[in-house]
């Protein structure tokens, strides 16, 4: 590129010059983004688009609605149920776990929050199916949070833990927790200490200026952050087919069992399109709850 | 609201670093105070103990008579406005200014009209729904002052607060905040490193350096007479030459016998380690040495002279080398004393000009 430019150079430096710049500069940002556009349009908008028009084909080949009809069934109703409780509380308790320790390491000094940083970012580096599995380990009947449990005398029998629904949420709470603190950590990182002292100044306790001006301002990476563990609960396939010991039966397990079991693709299909088009839904919802546009303009 | 302040053996170690080194200071009623020191002298971690956010080690601060420090920061009642505004980006103007009287559960009408007031107060009326994002550096700085004005706190702090801003939006604004500070006079400590917006600002400065109060004086007697090298130097442009001190207790520069001034202070600054300090605009040139008996008259040679638009700047160089600026207004009265480079020249100075300062600190 840079020969590009030298070449242009010699010439005289007139409107037309100006406008072939111009036109330059955006094919190359077009260009940089060439390769990621072909990816996604191949990998992503095609796919999609082709389980788009295989959910409205029916058994016999037609162009039938038979696949979203067969969704107002009871199991169907049921597990849409469930895969939203269990993507609401694990959305929640990251909320509730995620939010204090993204706040401590945005008060710490640089040094110190990078040494946190690396016990955040630890889980990333193994493999979710070994994680699965490590909880399976804690949480089984003779496992370890049992027989610390009953040797302390909290319990006198052994709670069931696992291979069902609190075994699942407690084992995507762990997966996805990450996906809370670290959007929340950079949106409080960039808020000055200064509008803290400010509040003080005002009049506003430690606890007024936080919920009056800490927390609003941390609200952009709240809703990523929500968003991100939100949309990543409700597609979650490993984890709760593991923990939930087939108890649990969430969104992405039927789509699973339609293909491998039934091979009947245009059911699966639905089942994806619907799930997209509520996440899309919900999507738009949380910014009007969050009015993350409105953030930064005032009332 | 008019409040004395009273500092009284204040220190803060940081680990072994003395920020502040057992400073003293009383605030009269609604006064102007500048606290003015170079970058990690301590003056803002002074103003950091004032608002609450820095514990210092011993000492203590008395507002009115009642101790300040045992107050957390939200209770003490002090109006600060930062260097960089700090305005909550979630907020529009109103919702800033207002912020402090909805904390004090004012009625809603009341709020309205003092906002009103304090808007009117910085010239920013029609400003009052602005999201803060869409204010000029000045108008951010004026909407912060509002908001630190606007309860009636009993003392208002200033850090750095006119830094940001152009030079000449700078100047507009210390005259700004001189004339609010005689309509609302509250007790005001200010935070520079500017001398020039010291001396503009205050009804006195306190010059602090390496964490000890250096001289607290009026702008006039902070220039005019400076107590150390220190002060001399960061005040203001000054030529220092070396003074000996003669058995007789009479003090010489360059073996030419000192014409010292009236005031008591200047026979008593001439201690063993001893500076003449000269401001070049209170020196006057001469071909001849100068037959006046109140002028001291040294002979020295013109090197250049710097055109600078308001004044002419005479660069002369002593027998020892030391170089010296004269600071000549260029009008036409003083065409024919603009000396050649290599000339031989007398630099003259009334003796009440003549500033003796220790050169310690």
């Amino acid at each position: 590129m840079t020969g590009m430019i030298a070449a242009a150079s010699s010439g005289t430096a007139d409107a037309s010059y100006f406008a072939r710049a111009e036109r330059r500069e955006a094919w190359s940002f077009a260009l940089l983004a060439l390769p990621g556009l072909v990816v996604i349009g191949l990998l992503l908008i095609v796919p999609v688009g082709w389980l788009f028009v295989l959910s409205f084909i029916g058994k016999d080949g037609g162009v039938s609605l038979e696949n979203y009809a067969r969704l107002a069934q009871p199991v169907y109703v049921i597990t849409f149920v469930t895969t939203f409780q269990i993507a609401g509380i694990v959305t929640l308790g990251s909320i509730l776990l995620g939010y204090p320790v993204a706040y401590l390491l945005s008060q710490l000094s640089p040094r110190a929050a990078a040494i946190c940083m690396i016990f955040v970012i630890l889980p990333f580096w193994t493999s979710v199916l070994v994680r699965t599995y490590a909880w399976l380990v804690l949480l089984q009947r003779r496992g370890l949070i049992n027989s610390w449990l009953v040797s302390l005398g909290i319990i006198n029998e052994p709670i069931p833990l696992v291979n069902n629904f609190i075994g699942t949420t407690i084992g995507m709470l762990h997966v996805l927790l990450p996906f809370m603190i670290l959007p929340l950590y950079s949106s409080m990182k960039t808020i000055d200490g200064d509008y803290l002292k400010a509040a003080s100044s005002c009049g506003a306790s430690p606890m007024r200026a936080f919920w009056d001006v800490f927390f609003p301002l941390s609200r952009p990476g709240l809703f990523a952050g929500t968003v991100l563990v939100f949309i990543l609960s409700l597609g979650f396939y490993l984890t709760p087919a593991l923990l939930g010991g087939g108890r649990v039966s969430m969104w992405s397990m039927q789509i699973a069992t339609n293909v491998s079991t039934y091979s009947n693709w245009g059911a699966a299909s639905a089942l994806g399109v619907l799930l997209l088009v509520v996440t899309i839904a919900i999507l738009a919802a949380l910014n009007k709850v969050f009015r993350v546009d409105k953030l930064y303009g005032g009332r | 609201m008019k409040v004395p302040v009273s500092i009284r053996g204040l220190s803060k170690k940081f680990g072994s670093f003395e920020a502040l080194k057992d400073i003293n200071l009383d605030i009269a009623p609604g006064e102007f105070v500048t606290l003015l020191g170079p970058s990690g002298s301590g003056k803002t971690t002074l103003l950091q103990v004032l608002a609450g956010f820095v514990t210092p080690t011993s000492g203590s601060i008395l507002v009115a008579g009642e101790e300040l420090l045992t107050r957390p920061p939200h209770q003490r009642e002090i109006g600060l406005v930062f260097q960089n505004y700090a305005l909550f980006p979630h907020m529009n103007v109103f919702e800033n200014i207002a912020y402090p009287l909805k904390l004090r559960r004012l009625p809603r009408s009341e709020i309205e009209t003092r906002v009103r007031g304090a808007l009117d107060m910085v010239r920013l009326s029609q400003f009052i729904d602005r999201p803060v994002d869409k204010l000029s550096g000045g108008q951010k700085q004026r909407v912060a002052l509002a908001r630190a004005i606007v309860f009636e706190p009993r003392i208002l702090l200033m850090d750095e607060s006119l830094s940001a801003l152009d030079k000449k939006l700078r100047e507009q604004m210390q005259i700004e905040l001189r004339h609010l500070h005689e309509r609302l006079h509250t007790t005001t400590v200010f935070v520079t490193h500017d001398q020039r917006e010291a001396l503009t600002m205050s009804d006195r400065i306190a010059v602090i350096n390496n964490g000890a109060l250096i001289q607290f004086d009026t702008p006039r007697a902070i220039y005019d007479r400076p107590r150390t090298r220190f002060v001399a130097d960061f005040v203001g442009e000054t030529t220092f030459l070396p003074v000996e001190l003669g058995t007789s207790g009479g003090a010489s520069v360059f073996g030419t016998p000192l014409r010292l001034p009236d005031h008591a202070g200047a026979v008593a600054a001439a201690q063993s380690d001893s500076w003449l300090a000269l401001r070049p605009e209170k020196l006057a040139l001469s071909p001849a040495a100068s037959p006046e008996t109140n002028v001291n008259s040294f002979s020295a040679v013109a090197r250049e002279t710097i055109f600078q638009g308001d004044s002419l700047l005479v660069i002369a160089g002593f027998p020892d080398g030391q170089s010296i600026a004269v600071r000549l207004v260029p009008q036409e009265a003083n065409r024919g004393l603009v000396p050649l480079p290599g000339q031989p020249i007398h630099i003259n100075v009334h003796r009440n000009d003549s500033i003796l300062v220790s050169g310690d600190v």
